[in-house]
């Protein structure tokens, strides 16, 4: 069965005897389709009134995204080539591989309608909701990347939509506000709390709890109670199953390491789960860094959200998984100059690959991500969000320790950064960066 | 009934009449304010007092409690200051925590940490440190809307070693298998959710309440209906259909937020908390009478 198998030594390692007649030979993609549980991590912490939803939801993620019933899988490949663009190429960078004199390939989500990985998920799950004969749609967005694909996706797809945002990103991302109501999106400020993220997950929740019965709650990463960690992790495999074809395809064989962005942390395990079972490709996640990983526990604030790298075991918005968290229990504030890394959670798969050594966690702080969003721009005509340029960051700290094939997802087009890029380029001296200094204000 | 119980203060709070089971937040706005707002509920005749320990992300509650529970943890509200107010306390009626897992799991866990690290092992968090505090503050049950039965059986073990009930929730929508997990884990009382959605005083009363305590006739627990509940007319309606108590926090909450928004004194918010608390058990009472046959211990 292994002559089936791309060329690679390391794909041939006929683990557990894989007998012809089970498809059980890459264990790793399909973990925790069963029961939602990678370890110790996953599980169902929500309240009783969204029980029966999740039950009806495992059931739909089962029959059409796993069984393909009605065509599901396939219309859902269909629209995404169609109206997302699909597949987004795998693109060598040519100053890159020469500064680290090594093959460096970009995945390009950055050119997936919508400008990031998002609409994988966004649309695979307004689809499914379609299909459930689902209403409604409503999701949470932190920095409005999510908001903004599932808006589009709603759009696309006819179906009403709307979006829970905490108050204070309402304002940092008036763009992203105004994409969502173009697409037709009803946007809901979220005050209670802090009014940032984890606030408008948590209202979301509350949405979804009463009006289960003809609404669907589209997650906005590999975050929440099962089946969500397993469905959006599905729905955006479809990263790594082109760049791993497309790896063999460019340059023979299968990268030596494969870097993404880690937040929640939906484009890590996209970009990850074609390879997980590929023993000998390594993989990077990379974490906000923030200004320091210090934490500051009496004000509550970790100013990172690194939870991967310094996170501890706990329970938040539906899953066990690693947190941010004081002594208590009680979750910290996060922060990064990326906002869409910014939560003090993370998907629990990749808890579990981390404590199993599979991946790789590190953490790149501002500086250095800002620094990558520059040599980015100005050396490759590419210019990343400031979330994807973490991924950056990390090649230039730590190019020397990869191997000499390495693929980075590009998870989304920093156009949406341009005015936080600005405002915190001017706050220090960077090489790579260019003179504003003829502005007097954002663009 | 009794055997289903782990507290003894618990089954006598159902035992003779409706219970009356008033809910606030620990700490709302501040300590020693709080007090004096939990006295004044036992005062007004609670059976049973459940008390919100405040986590950060309280995902099933209503705007209402989630205010409460930001005001509480901006005063400095934690789980050993909430222990040391139980302890202080000193009412009559039995006391039940209401708080999230994590809070419940996380526990005990940084000393169990920094001991696990010096030693080389593994953190070893779980519920039995929390449980073990609570029993000896005084604690005799706990509620935990995020936990649901599947993922249970720690808490439930370490509830029975140390002599605590574990009340859960049951929805409008929990029937069937999920039903039957729910309640061969459940002791001391069923937290009956009126209506589906989260915490929050409405004026109506549900059909919903209605058919919940009809599927869950057969169970031997007793049936607390909470969610909305806010007048006396309301609560008597509510027994008067067969619950066997009335949960009640919104209500109660908004006394104590307009409190702060109106700058009342402690003595004046009180006074209100203990006047409304003697109305909705009185409520109670007069539905428990117009009952054609009060099943007596069924």
């Amino acid at each position: 069965m292994s002559e089936t198998e791309p060329t690679t030594s390391e794909a041939t390692s006929a683990r557990d005897g894989a007998d012809a007649a089970t498809p059980s030979r890459r264990p790793g993609r399909e973990r925790g389709r069963d029961d939602g549980k990678f370890g110790p991590y996953g599980g169902q912490y929500v309240p009783e009134a969204l029980m029966p939803a999740i039950e009806e939801l495992t059931d739909a993620y089962r029959r059409y995204v796993l069984g393909n019933e009605d065509g599901f899988m396939d219309e859902f490949r269909e629209r995404l080539a169609d109206f997302g663009g699909r597949p987004t190429p795998l693109q060598r960078a040519d100053r890159l591989s020469e500064r680290y004199d090594r093959e460096v390939y970009l995945k390009r989500e950055d050119l997936l309608h919508g400008g990031a990985h998002k609409l994988n998920n966004a649309l695979g799950q307004v689809l499914l909701a379609k299909y459930m004969g689902k209403e409604r749609i409503v999701a949470e967005t932190g920095a409005g990347q999510h908001g903004t694909a599932t808006a589009m996706a709603a759009a696309h797809l006819d179906i009403p939509c709307e979006i829970y945002m905490g108050e204070r990103d309402i304002n940092r991302q008036r763009p992203n506000v105004f994409r969502m109501k173009l697409n037709g999106a009803e946007v809901n400020p979220v005050t209670a709390g802090r009014g940032t993220l984890k606030e408008a997950i948590s209202e979301t929740m509350r949405d979804w709890a009463t009006t289960v019965e003809n609404t669907h709650y589209v997650i906005g990463s590999i975050v929440g109670p099962h089946p969500f960690p397993v469905m959006v992790r599905d729905f955006q495999a479809v990263i790594s199953e082109e760049a791993r074809e497309q790896s063999i395809e460019k340059a023979g064989e299968l990268p030596t390491d494969v870097v993404a962005c880690a937040g929640g942390g939906s484009n890590t395990m996209g970009t990850f789960a074609g390879f997980v079972d590929d023993e000998a490709v390594a993989l990077h996640a990379v974490e906000a860094g923030g200004s320091t990983l210090e934490v500051d526990e009496e004000a509550g604030v970790a100013p990172n959200s690194a939870s991967l790298y310094t996170g501890e075991e706990g329970v938040l918005h539906g899953a066990r998984t690693k947190l941010l968290q004081d002594s208590d229990g009680q979750i910290m504030e996060s922060h990064s100059i990326s906002s869409g890394l910014d939560y003090a959670g993370v998907g629990p798969e990749l808890a579990y690959l981390v404590d199993e050594g599979r991946v790789s966690p590190v953490a790149v702080d501002d500086d250095a991500a800002l620094e990558g969003f520059h040599r980015l721009s100005s050396t490759e005509g590419i210019i990343p969000a400031l979330e994807t340029a973490h991924a950056f960051g990390f090649l230039e700290e730590h190019h020397e320790e990869l191997g000499d094939r390495v693929v980075v997802n590009v998870s989304g087009r920093g156009d949406k950064d341009l005015d936080a890029a600005i405002e915190e380029t001017d706050k220090r001296d960077i090489d790579e960066a260019p003179d504003m200094s003829m502005f007097t204000g954002g663009i | 009934m009794a055997d289903t119980g782990n507290s003894e203060a618990i089954a006598a709070a159902f035992a003779d009449g409706p219970a009356y089971v008033p809910y606030l937040a620990v700490g709302d706005p501040d300590y020693e304010a709080s007090l004096e707002y939990v006295r004044a509920l036992d005062r007004g005749g609670a059976d049973v007092i459940e008390l919100g320990l405040p986590f950060s992300e309280p995902i099933a509650e209503g705007p209402t409690i989630q205010g409460a529970l930001v005001r509480s943890l901006d005063a400095g509200m934690t789980p050993d200051r909430f222990f040391a107010f139980a302890e202080e306390l000193d009412v009559e009626a039995p006391l039940v925590c209401m708080t999230y897992y994590n809070l419940i799991y996380q526990y005990g866990g940084s000393e169990a940490r920094s001991a696990s690290d010096a030693s080389g092992e593994t953190a070893s968090t779980g519920p039995r440190p929390f449980v073990e505090r609570a029993a000896a503050a005084g604690i005799e049950g706990l509620v935990v809307p995020d936990l649901p039965a599947e993922e249970a059986d720690p808490l439930r073990e370490a509830c029975d070693e140390f002599g605590l009930d574990l009340v859960f929730i049951v929805a409008p929508t929990t029937v069937g298998d999920r039903l039957d997990r729910i309640m061969s884990r459940v002791s001391g009382y069923v937290y009956v959710q009126a209506r589906l959605g989260t915490t929050g005083a409405r004026s109506d009363v549900s059909d919903q309440t209605t058919q919940s305590l009809d599927r869950l006739a057969e169970y031997d627990v007793p049936k607390a209906v909470g969610f909305g509940i806010s007048s006396g007319d309301h609560a008597e309606r509510i027994v008067a259909g067969g619950a066997d108590g009335v949960i009640v926090g919104s209500a109660l909450v908004d006394i104590v937020a307009e409190g702060v928004e109106d700058d009342l004194s402690t003595a004046a918010v009180a006074d209100r908390l203990e006047a409304l608390s003697r109305e909705l058990k009185a409520g109670a009472e007069r539905g428990h009478a117009a009952r054609a046959e009060p099943a007596e211990s069924r």
